[in-house]
C-alpha cells in the first residue's frame, strides 16, 4: 500500500493540467517499512522531451531533487507521470524504460477531463502489478 | 582516499575509475545511470578516463522516462 497526501495529487493534478497535452512528471519520497509507503514529498521537474507521448525527467534537478530527500531523511519511492489522453497504466515504452522493481510508478490520466485518475504499480519486466493508492 | 557516494563515506583505493566504481557498486542497468562528480555530470563515454579524486563526492541518477 502507498499513501499520498490529498494536497500532494491535487498539486500534482493541477500542474499536469497545466502542462497537457504534454506529459507533466516528477518524483516521490518518503518513507517506506518494505512493504507500505508514505509519500512525505511530492517532486514536480521538467518533462526534458518536452512532448505529448513522452517523458524525461531533468537530470540536474533529478539531482537537486535526490539531495533534498537525502538532507529531509527521506527515501526514493519512485515517480509520478501523466497520461494527458490515454488510461492511467503502463505503456510499453513505461514497462520497457522502468528500471527499478521496487519503486512505485505512479500514473496519472487525465483522458477524462473532469474525472482524473491516478494509480500506481511496480514494475517487473513486461509485467505491471497494480498497488493500493490511499490519498487522504 | 576517502570519497562520498550517495551520500555514504567510502574508502576506496587510488586511481579508482568512474567505471570500476560502477562496477564495485553493483549499478544495475549501468547503460542507462549518469553519474555526477561534486555536482557536474560526467560523459557517459568517459567513464573509463575518469579517475575520481580524494573527497568527491559522486550520485547515480538511474533515467527516468517512459510515454503513453
Amino acid at each position: 500500500m502507498i499513501k499520498m497526501a490529498k494536497a500532494d495529487y491535487e498539486r500534482i493534478l493541477a500542474h499536469a493540467r497545466s502542462e497537457a497535452p504534454v506529459e507533466a512528471c516528477g518524483l516521490i519520497a518518503g518513507t517506506t517499512d518494505g512493504v507500505n509507503k508514505d509519500i512525505k514529498k511530492v517532486y514536480i521537474l521538467t518533462n526534458t522531451d518536452h512532448a505529448e507521448e513522452h517523458f524525461t525527467l531533468d537530470p540536474k534537478e533529478q539531482l537537486a531533487a535526490v539531495k533534498d530527500m537525502r538532507a529531509n531523511g527521506l527515501v526514493p519511492l519512485g515517480n509520478w507521470h501523466s497520461h494527458p489522453v490515454s488510461p492511467s497504466r503502463p505503456s510499453e515504452e513505461d514497462k520497457r524504460l522502468a528500471f527499478d522493481s521496487k519503486a512505485s510508478y505512479l500514473i496519472l490520466s487525465l483522458m477524462d477531463k473532469d474525472a482524473p485518475v491516478l494509480n500506481s504499480f511496480h514494475i517487473e519486466g513486461t509485467d505491471a502489478y497494480k498497488e493500493e493508492l490511499v490519498i487522504e | 582516499m576517502t570519497i562520498t557516494v550517495a551520500g555514504v563515506k567510502k574508502e576506496v583505493a587510488d586511481g579508482l575509475t568512474v567505471a570500476q566504481l560502477v562496477i564495485d557498486e553493483n549499478v544495475e542497468t549501468p547503460q542507462y545511470v549518469t553519474v555526477t562528480i561534486n555536482d557536474e555530470f560526467v560523459e557517459s563515454g568517459q567513464f573509463e578516463e575518469t579517475i575520481i579524486k580524494d573527497g568527491d563526492s559522486i550520485e547515480f541518477l538511474y533515467f527516468m522516462g517512459g510515454g503513453q
